[in-house]
């Protein structure tokens, strides 16, 4: 088995909230001289919002979105119908058939990689790993584009399995601390949210500190102060919106329908946090890397994921939401056609899919297609950086401008490829 | 003939185009039934190596078992015994009936003996997969267990649903009845066993076999169940086998263990490989001598011996695939492995008989 590329959930990767602060103060230098007013404009006045779900390891799309049954590589399930007439899916997703009307899937997916890391780089950039220059991940750049200045929230926040909050400033590359990720680990909020209830609150006291820091800042003023004053008064937001990380305010009977399990409670989060005015959040669930007994842990772990992604789809297209909001189901990669001699899939990154829904997409949809055992793309073959296009294209943003790190320019999204057209309404 | 067991040898490889994924002797120990990846059951002819591909699953079948008359077992004295390389056969088969459940929660019913078997009963059993099928010593009743956490009891005359034995709380990886007819085990992934009477329906006690299973943390997910089980035919001793000490669910790092149970008092007692060998035990059964044998594999296959008084294994075979199940031949010299090659390996546990001179 290769090794996995999985986060390691180490005190290293951990911050709590004031190193937060610290890394998203240094951010707002840097990214002042990369902001595209017009394009934020356009942007903010829409919206949109963006929900990627990680199925961590790689998913096997013959058990999900590509079911082959009764070949040679179609493993024991069925193909089961779905709501939208003709578009069959694995029997392992029921609750996600029933709403094949809500979905777009691509099938056509061929990323040339087949190692966790890499592909994993390839799904959330939209390129492949190139020396000398990290690209941020899709959530760095919808907070970026998609983020209110005013914004009370972080606007990119990733949900993992397990526990430990952070601040990962490298997922945003040259865009900045401001748009990294903020680790909610198994949903919890971040580290030191709350104040600690010996620490009071009064008006007379906050009041001391601002004449303070105004008489410092009035002495010592200097980019750096600007800075860290407003990620104190961005921090406060986020104070007062506590609230926003906390499920356990949903509607009980939500987290009955979402399930009472981890992933459950993480897909209620997201639909809460999105609700807030998050930008984008990304839900991983864990784990799909399955070179052994594919069959039996696809069970165990699509038999989890299916009814909160069903609910979630189904919250998001009741309050509607779902014309704004990006809904994304992906992997590092798909598994092997050929079943190895331990009933496993190994990776396999040469004809894949992804779910997508929302936006605008068009619904009930297929684009793309594999070959009678599932081993190659045969119509309409596409990569991370289509599908990259695809997703801005959707949230109403034109991938192919530029951001300017340093003055270079960067197409925001690959220029050797473009959205996959067939699908964007 | 006499049982060596360091004298086992194969005796024929029987090939299959896709990997096999079950496999049984028939009462008579003619015919070999291997299930495949493709959806069918291969059904071998040991005599005249005729293989006859039985149609009508549309999933894998991992359960098999028998109805038949209790005289086909063959033995030496037997007329119509044809022996090949020392495995006896009878030539002329009563008529049995084969029961196979699939991974779409079907059972279906074969007369096996026909030229060309068509499946002749199905019943939608369960909810998702079957994973066992069994067959009570006096031949009336059918188990059955599967990914719906039940198990079911079936009129073996004509398919009706007898019982739903409910309690198991995961998928039931296993079923076994007592040779005295009286009980029945069923075993799940999280190697809870439950010793049901079958004159209530009720369970009477469960055997601890939690040593097969593990939640691993690091991939979120459960890896266990017992993968082959057998009573000994004085019902004194229940063997159990799966996998255990896994560090890495996905890639299948772990041992394989037999669990025998002391069926009185119901105590464990452990049996290892002695290689340290990493992979899954498959199937598991004992010999008339109380050997206990198992299979299993993981990069490779291996067959093991063991004497029940003993820890760890007395004698090892190398087999050249994972070895997805073992059958033991009804004479009780032979056994059989479905291969993950798409091959069945039948071994001969006994002598080799000598080479015949030249004349």
């Amino acid at each position: 088995m290769n090794n996995c590329n999985y986060a390691c959930g180490t005190a290293d990767h951990t911050v709590n909230r004031r190193l937060f602060l610290g890394g998203a103060a240094a951010g707002l230098a840097g990214f002042a001289g990369m902001t595209t007013p017009a394009a934020a404009r356009e942007l903010k006045s829409a919206q949109k919002r963006m929900l990627v779900i990680f199925l961590s390891g790689g998913v096997s799309q013959l058990e999900t979105w590509d079911p082959k049954p009764n070949t040679d590589t179609g493993g024991p399930f069925r193909a089961i119908p779905t709501s939208v007439p003709g578009i069959h899916i694995s029997e392992l997703l029921p609750e996600a058939a029933k709403r094949m009307h809500l979905l777009t899937l691509v099938r056509g997916i061929n990323t040339k990689e087949d190692e966790h890391g890499r592909g994993a780089t390839i799904m959330l950039t939209g390129r492949r790993t190139e020396p000398g220059l990290v690209y941020p991940h899709v959530g760095a750049v919808a907070a970026k584009l998609l983020t209110d200045k005013d914004a009370e929230l972080p606007g990119h926040i990733q949900i993992t399995p397990r526990g430990g909050g952070g601040f990962n400033k490298e997922d945003a590359a040259f865009l900045g601390p401001k748009f990294a990720s903020v680790t909610l680990g198994d949903g919890k909020p971040p580290a030191d949210l709350l104040r600690p209830a010996a620490i009071t609150t009064d008006a007379e006291r906050e009041a001391f500190r601002k004449k303070l820091n105004d008489r410092f800042a009035k002495s010592r003023r200097s980019a750096q102060t600007e800075a860290y004053t407003e990620s104190y008064e961005q921090a406060a937001k986020v104070v007062s919106r506590a609230d926003a990380f906390d499920a356990s305010r949903e509607d009980p009977k939500a987290a009955d329908r979402y399930g009472r399990h981890d992933f459950g409670r993480h897909m209620l989060l997201a639909r809460r946090l999105l609700e807030q005015g998050v930008t984008f959040v990304k839900v991983s669930h864990t784990n799909y890397d399955t070179h052994h007994e594919n069959f039996d842990f696809h069970i165990e772990q699509l038999g989890e994921f299916d009814r909160p992604f069903a609910m979630l789809l189904d919250d998001l297209k009741e309050r509607g939401l779902l014309e704004s909001t990006l809904v994304v189901v992906m992997s590092e990669f798909g598994r092997t056609p050929r079943i190895n001699d331990r009933y496993g899939r190994d990776h396999w990154s040469k004809a894949w899919s992804v779910a997508m829904a929302g936006c605008g997409l068009k619904a009930g949809a297929v684009v793309g297609k594999t070959n009678a055992n599932g081993t190659a793309v045969t119509d309409r073959e596409v990569n991370g950086g289509h599908l990259f296009h695809t997703y801005f294209r959707a949230l109403g943003m034109d991938p192919t401008k530029n951001f300017y790190p340093a003055g270079r320019p960067v197409p925001i999204a690959d220029p050797k490829a473009a959205a996959i057209h067939e699908i964007l309404s | 003939m006499a049982i060596e067991i360091a004298k086992t040898r194969l005796l024929m490889d029987l090939k299959h185009g896709r990997p096999l994924v079950g496999c049984r002797f028939d009462p008579s120990g003619r015919y070999l039934f291997a299930s495949s990846e493709d959806d069918t059951i291969v059904r071998f002819d040991l005599l005249t190596r005729e293989k006859v591909a039985l149609v009508g699953h549309s999933s894998w079948v991992r359960g098999m078992a028998f109805v038949s008359k209790p005289t086909l077992v063959p033995a030496a004295s037997i007329p119509a015994l044809a022996v090949h390389g020392g495995l006896g056969a009878v030539r002329m088969p009563e008529p049995f009936t084969l029961l196979s459940g699939d991974y779409h929660g079907n059972l279906l019913w074969w007369h096996g003996t026909e030229a060309a078997p068509k499946p002749f009963r199905t019943v939608a059993a369960h909810a998702g997969w079957i994973r066992a099928v069994a067959v009570s010593p006096d031949r009336s009743t059918v188990a059955t267990c599967g990914n719906d956490q039940l198990v079911k009891l079936w009129s073996a005359a004509d398919g009706r649903p007898l019982a739903t034995l409910e309690g198991h709380t995961s998928h039931v990886y296993n079923v076994a009845f007592h040779p005295s007819g009286t009980r029945l085990v069923s075993a799940d992934l999280k190697g809870n066993i439950k010793d049901w009477d079958l004159s209530s329906g009720k369970p009477v006690r469960e055997l601890d076999a939690k040593v097969f299973h593990k939640y691993d943390s690091g991939f979120w997910a459960d890896i266990g169940g017992i993968r082959g089980i057998a009573f000994n035919s004085a019902g004194t001793q229940l063997a159990c086998i799966g996998i255990t000490n896994v560090s890495n669910a996905f890639a299948g790092v772990g041992n394989p263990l037999v669990v025998l149970f002391d069926w009185a008092e119901g105590k464990p007692k452990l049996l290892k490989p002695k290689d340290a060998f990493q992979g899954t035990g498959w199937g598991v059964n004992f010999l008339t001598d109380g050997t206990i044998v198992g299979a299993g594999g993981g990069g490779q296959g291996r067959i093991w011996f063991w004497n029940p008084a003993d820890a760890a294994n007395t004698h090892t075979v190398t087999v050249p695939t994972n070895a997805r199940d073992m059958t033991l031949h009804p004479d009780g010299t032979a056994l059989a492995i479905a291969g993950a090659n798409g091959t069945c390996l039948v071994y001969s546990m006994t002598q080799a008989p000598a080479a015949t001179p030249k004349k």
